[in-house]
């Protein structure tokens, strides 16, 4: 079985993240990346399959970014995955999701024989959740979102999706899209076995050209959204202190009436 | 010349993950509650942290810089928790390196594959009520009696002895009398639950509440003959080749201490407003914070260095000596800039440091033992001066 799981190198939460004054886009060059944390989920998950299936099960990673962004196929590799594909091309800078997905689905055809795709459930920079979707339209699979447990049987995977009203069983035909929430698995840190072993796997470098995608198709002009304009966020205002005379139950009731809350 | 590789990075960077994502969150409770988290220890195994000196035979994953490696890791945990740095300090040094470098096969096979994988704790006892240091003195004995070994006596402070997943506890124990009169002391291993083996209620310890340490006593205890690891006779002698590894185990430990003290003291010094201003304004502040950095460097290079001189020994391009001075050098100038580290953020949190609240004063609490142990500082300082031709 052939398992390709994409993944996306954002930056840090942890740090100070910043947009490009220039453009209004994610400032990626000055701040600490890492692979998303929400994506670690569907590498864990590809890696069970692999270890239920046995050794004919083979995972590969697929990123989509800057030089940097070989640091999330890395920290796969040293997760457990077998290879990673990184495409990366100056073109690419500033795409939307129509642009991703574009590029994430001509590689995964590239990569060929696929019979499983796997996404996290939404990036944690960008948190659209819509790629999964569309890279399935466009590789005419079916498309099965938010998997908070996956099975596998044959030809087919089964999942569960937790809504906020009702709990859904989905099952589709194989190859399919599916993308995981952060409940499906508890991702496992790289090991010393795992990090030494990730060097000698095989990482293939894309650019546009090789996967027969047009620069003019992707990018920040040819985005179908603009970021027009970027306000920060207003500092938090200092909480009411209310000293409590007797009254305290009423005033807190009559506070948070007027927040909306109740 | 001077920077670690992008493999030794990454693999640091796991660590930190795995001890801020899986100890941090619980380290102050467990400390408060004298809480050896056993259940810690197979996830350790899982990141391969106990193997990493192991060759694959055995589970591991043993390459050339291993020791590095090792260092790197105990490095990391330290800097979150001492007490779970030392539970895989010497998990590895005291617990899996004997059994490696002097078992049998057997011995290896019955035992190395547990305790890599994280099932298994073992302890090594040397130390006695009345004999450290001086192992000469010796009290616990061990007799031959048809094919069992009669193990009678006590040892004290015996690191990871007592856990529910421990499995063995290796003691050194005299075995008879040497030709030149003076006693000969053999290593004998003790599984755990073995009749007349009895793990004592733990210490109270100023420190290190998460170690797992106990008193062991042993009365009419008998294991196999077999038992014995390594040649009759060399009990302490072994022990003495483990002794350097340790020390400079114990240096990394020390650097993962200051290196929180460290962090934590410029980050308080950057955020606590007094008199309308961050407290790192002042010199009184920023002083003995930029003199703490210095000595976290240092610190790091003396350690790594000696770690670095230990694998070049394994690779047969060094000599113990070098490596003996090193790690008498690193542990000496570690252990004491991460008891001053202490010192230092104590001072910067004020009253704060003062309070369990907050981590500062359980790393002030844990702080002292590591001028103690594995030969303290005063032993170093002995090494050091007949390194250098001193008359001793």
């Amino acid at each position: 079985m052939n398992i390709v799981v994409c993944v996306k190198h954002v930056p840090d939460a942890q740090s100070d993240r910043t947009f490009d004054a220039a453009d209004n886009t994610t400032e990626r060059e000055a701040v600490d990346g890492l692979l998303s944390e929400l994506d670690e989920y569907a590498v864990e998950e590809a890696l069970k399959i692999k270890e239920a299936a046995g050794d004919d099960t083979t995972v590969t990673i697929l990123t989509m970014g800057p030089a940097k962004a070989a640091d999330a196929v890395k920290k796969s590799l040293q997760m457990g995955a077998d290879a990673g594909v990184h495409v990366s091309d100056d073109a690419l800078a500033g795409s939307d999701s129509i642009a991703t997905s574009l590029v994430l689905a001509k590689a995964v055809e590239k990569i060929g024989g696929v019979d499983l795709v796997l996404t996290g459930m939404a990036s944690t920079d960008g948190t659209m959740s819509v790629v999964p979707a569309m890279l399935a339209e466009r590789l005419g699979l079916p498309q099965v979102t938010f998997a908070s447990e996956l099975t596998l049987d044959g030809s087919t995977v089964t999942i569960r999706r937790d809504g906020d009203v009702a709990t859904e069983v989905v099952r589709a035909s194989l190859p399919a899209v599916v993308s995981v929430t952060d409940q499906i698995n508890e991702p496992r840190y790289p090991s010393f076995k795992g990090i030494m072993a990730a060097k000698k796997k095989p990482v293939q470098t894309f650019s546009l050209a090789d996967l027969g995608v047009d620069a003019s198709e992707v990018g920040l002009d040819a985005a179908w959204t603009k970021v027009t304009q970027i306000t920060q966020r207003p500092p938090r205002q200092q909480g009411l202190v209310v000293t409590d005379d007797g009254n305290g139950g009423a005033v807190l009731a009559q506070f948070l009436t007027m927040q909306k809350f109740v | 010349m001077f920077e670690l590789s992008s493999d030794h990075e990454d693999f640091r960077q796991a660590v930190r993950d795995f001890a801020e994502q899986e100890v941090a969150p619980h380290v102050a409770q467990w400390d408060r509650d004298s809480y050896f988290p056993s259940e810690l220890v197979p996830k350790m195994g899982e990141m391969g942290l106990f193997g990493i000196v192991v060759p694959e035979e055995y589970g591991g994953t043993r390459e050339e810089g291993a020791f590095t490696y090792l260092c790197l890791a105990i490095e990391e945990l330290g800097r979150v928790d001492q007490s779970i740095g030392i539970t895989l300090s010497a998990g590895v040094g005291l617990g899996i390196n004997p059994i490696l470098t002097f078992g049998d096969h057997a011995q290896k096979e019955r035992f190395l594959p547990d305790l890599v994988a994280g099932r298994a704790l073992a302890g090594f006892g040397l130390t006695e009520p009345e004999a450290g240091s001086d192992a000469g003195a010796t009290k616990t004995r061990a007799r031959l009696e048809g094919d069992q070994w009669v193990v009678d006596g006590a040892k004290a402070f015996i690191t990871n002895s007592g856990t529910d997943i421990t499995s063995v506890v290796t003691v050194t124990a005299r075995t008879g009398q040497r030709e030149d009169g003076r006693p000969e002391i053999s290593a004998i291993m003790i599984p755990a639950g073995t009749p007349g083996f009895t793990v004592e209620p733990p210490y109270r310890k100023l420190g290190w509440h998460i170690s797992d340490t106990h008193g062991l006593t042993f009365e009419n205890c008998r294991v196999p003959e077999e038992n014995l690891l390594g040649a009759r006779g060399h009990g302490f002698r072994q022990f003495l080749a483990t002794l350097d590894d340790g020390r400079i185990a114990i240096a990394a430990l020390a650097v993962g201490m200051a290196q929180a003290m460290l962090e934590q003291s410029t980050e308080y010094a950057k955020t606590r407003i007094a008199f309308g201003r961050p407290i790192g304004v002042n010199q009184g502040v920023s002083f003995p914070i930029a003199d703490l950095a210095v000595s976290v460097e240092a610190a790091r290079l003396l350690t790594y260095k000696a770690a670095w001189l230990k694998d070049e020994l394994e690779a047969g391009r060094r000599t113990s000596a070098e490596v003996k001075n090193a790690a008498a050098m690193a542990k000496l100038y570690a252990t004491e800039a991460a008891v001053s580290a202490t010192r230092t953020a104590a001072q910067v949190f004020g009253g704060n440091g003062f309070m369990e609240e907050y981590p500062i004063a359980r790393f002030y609490r844990d702080a002292k033992i590591l001028e103690v142990g594995e030969g303290t500082s005063e032993v170093q300082r002995m090494l050091i001066g007949r390194g250098l031709g001193l008359p001793s």
